[in-house]
């Protein structure tokens, strides 16, 4: 963790923020987490996001909720997770409460469908636009297996239906084996 | 105790879901529609659409709004308390594993493993949200003549503003609700 102070009050406004903006779904909040936090704040590296992503989704909860967990934590220990846990509980917390009083008005509401619509297609070309980052530094890597494991978990996830957690330890596995044998031809070489 | 059960019954969706909001749709059916009385199938499906129509996780959703109608402003702080405690504790543990032991030489394999895997599960979640706004369904129909030009237009010039100007996620976002009820209330 950084020597300086963590900032309670920036990491709450922006998980705050981002909560309030994540509509359709829990990946939406990782490409936004990634803007603000790696690109932005400097707070978390590239590589660390993807893993931070990973552990997200991997355990059990909203993925938005425990990317967020995480993120605290990293930047602020134990009461930085609580920090980023309360910035992203309370827009929908404010919202569902208003909401509740009049639901049916708003789910019949011609107008905030519209809006939806439209927010829709703008959030597929935002995970689209992380995605293609994504996809380009793994290109960069100049590996193999990591463009196997991308394509095959695609197919797994997208055509198979196989369940996530599966495809998280089948992959860790893989990348643990394919350690370890590097690690011995090193040994055998030198 | 009311608070109690809201508590046992949103920690246990939270414990119980993973890999996402659509996941945890049955397990929310099942505590608040068929284990306690606390909504109707309709308020439930009405529930459901709410949640994805407003930000937030839909377990969060749905914990807030079943809080209020059981037991008001409490009920919905406590569902939702429920609803984070398992991740806290789960997550929490697993950062702390992470940040400790992510320098050895076999969990950096681990890792490396891992992240081509996790942007495969982005892009596949961003493939259904796309083809929700193309052809509002999660997969690609048979029929492509059911595409929303709308849409389409939006996604494409969303695109370009975030690949040719970087503009932020968030502005392209509330642009793109703009012109969704541009569009929609025109054509």
């Amino acid at each position: 963790m950084d020597n300086q102070k963590p900032d309670y009050w920036k990491l709450f406004i922006s998980t705050f923020e981002l909560s309030a903006c994540t509509f359709g779904g829990g990946f939406v909040i990782i490409p936004l987490m990634r803007k603000k936090f790696v690109d932005e704040l400097h707070w978390i590296e590239e590589q660390e996001m993807l893993d931070l992503t990973a552990i997200a989704q991997s355990s059990p909860g909203a993925i938005a909720v425990n990317a967020s967990i995480l993120v605290g934590y990293r930047v602020g220990g134990a009461l930085g997770a609580l920090t980023t846990v309360l910035g992203t509980v309370l827009p929908p917390l404010v919202i569902i409460s208003l909401i509740s009083l009049c639901y049916t008005a708003v789910r019949d509401s011609a107008v905030v469908s519209m809006v939806m619509a439209g927010m829709l297609a703008g959030v597929g070309a935002v995970i689209c636009d992380v995605v293609l980052n994504m996809l380009k530094s793994l290109v960069e890597t100049k590996r193999v297996l990591p463009l196997a494991i991308l394509v095959l978990a695609f197919a797994a996830v997208r055509f198979w239906g196989v369940n996530i957690v599966v495809i998280i330890l089948v992959c860790g596995t893989v990348g643990a084996a394919d350690t370890l044998l590097r690690m011995k031809k090193e040994a055998v070489q030198s | 105790m009311i608070y109690l059960e809201l508590l046992w019954s949103f920690f246990q969706i939270g414990l119980f879901s993973i890999g996402g909001g659509y996941a945890a749709m049955p397990l929310i059916q099942h505590q608040v529609v068929d284990v306690h009385p606390w909504l109707t199938m309709t308020q439930f499906t009405d529930i459901m659409t709410i949640a994805e129509m407003t930000p937030g996780p839909i377990a969060i959703n749905s914990a807030t709004f079943v809080g209020i109608q059981v037991a008001g402003l409490p009920g919905a702080v406590i569902a939702t308390v429920g609803c984070v405690l398992p991740s806290c504790v789960i997550v929490l543990t697993l950062a702390y594993v992470y940040y400790h032991f992510r320098g050895l030489t076999l969990v950096q394999g681990v890792l490396a493993g891992l992240r081509p895997a996790v942007v495969a599960m982005i892009a596949s979640a961003g493939l259904s949200i796309i083809c929700m706004a193309f052809f509002g369904e999660r997969n690609l129909p048979a029929n492509l003549e059911t595409v929303d030009l709308a849409a389409v237009g939006i996604f494409a010039v969303c695109l370009f503003c975030l690949r040719k100007w970087k503009l932020h996620p968030i502005a392209v976002m509330a642009g793109a609700g703009a012109a969704g009820l541009l569009l929609y209330s025109i054509f």
